[in-house]
């Protein structure tokens, strides 16, 4: 299952992910980080400040498209670096109380580059929502042994 | 009010500690969606080699946001909070933040760009241990949007 840094090829898909996202999932979001932004749970200060309604935390984006890199990588810490722009807002409907979510935020991964001194691969991540990019230039750098 | 142009090149020396729990770890990872074993089961971490409880790879930017609240809360920095969007952000791990590391931020503002009537705004922040070793050096931009931006 260990990942050979000599079988890697520029262009492999590395898998995809469909993120499922609830306001709930933004308060426990704000709470593990610490950044309690009303923007990311208050539908009325949101509108206030002129966003179409609540957005998702970019680092929520962020920290959650990864997981698709470190379950590739087989051990979190093998990512060695990691950076991504925030281009366009997650906007997350209101659905408490049923069971659909308010957003679904899809990942896909590629091998971008490799690095042969270093052993490292950096996979370059799509990240969208609605059909459109929220993240840009999304990349990760595993260190392959 | 403006954002104050003799920001560039402030720092801002690492002050309290902060504490990495292994409760915090796993709270994180379930507030991520993560699922590897190596966030919340000691064994399968230790399997693969680490002390303890692995953080995932954006957990610093607990620590970081940490130390950027010191420069926005500064009054004389001129930034207005309400109107900050993150712009981009960036992790280079030295190694990675395992349970019971206790980490120091020392935050520098490595740039700022007027941009209409607001600024973007990047920051350092270089984390660091117990041993003062280097563990992860973390670079935000935040755009702080002037008036009908």
């Amino acid at each position: 299952m260990a990942l050979k840094f000599e079988e890697l090829a520029v262009g492999q898909e590395i898998g995809s992910r469909s993120i499922d996202v609830t306001r709930q999932d933004l308060v426990k979001y704000a709470g593990a980080s610490g950044d309690f932004n009303p923007i990311h749970w208050n539908e009325s200060f949101a509108t206030s400040v002129e966003l179409p309604g609540v957005i998702a935390h970019g680092m929520f984006t962020m920290g959650s498209a990864v997981q698709l890199v470190s379950d590739w990588a087989g051990d979190p810490a093998a990512v060695v670096d990691y950076q991504t722009r925030f281009t366009k807002p997650v906007l997350v409907t209101d659905t408490t109380g049923t069971s659909e979510p308010g957003a679904v935020i899809e990942v896909a991964g590629v091998v971008g580059a490799l690095d042969v001194d270093a052993r490292t691969a950096r996979i370059d991540l799509t990240v969208t929502f609605g059909g459109q990019k929220v993240l840009m230039k999304s990349q990760a750098v595993v260190k392959l042994a | 009010m403006t954002i104050n142009p003799d920001l560039q090149g402030r720092s801002y020396p690492a002050a309290e500690v902060y504490d990495v729990g292994r409760e915090k770890i796993r709270e994180f990872a379930r507030a991520v969606k993560a699922t590897h074993p190596a966030h919340f089961d000691v064994e399968a971490a230790q399997a693969l080699g680490h002390r303890d409880l692995v953080a995932p790879p954006t957990f610093a930017i607990i620590v970081a946001q940490r130390a950027d609240a010191r420069l926005i809360e500064d009054p004389d920095s001129g930034i207005d909070f309400s109107r900050v969007v993150h712009a981009d952000q960036r992790f280079t791990h030295h190694r990675a933040i395992v349970a019971g590391d206790q980490l120091r931020a020392e935050l520098h503002v490595d740039g700022v760009r007027a941009m209409g009537g607001g600024a973007m705004i990047t920051t350092r922040s270089e984390i660091t241990d117990a041993d003062g070793g280097p563990v992860v050096t973390t670079i935000s931009s935040i755009l702080v949007r002037g008036e009908g931006q």
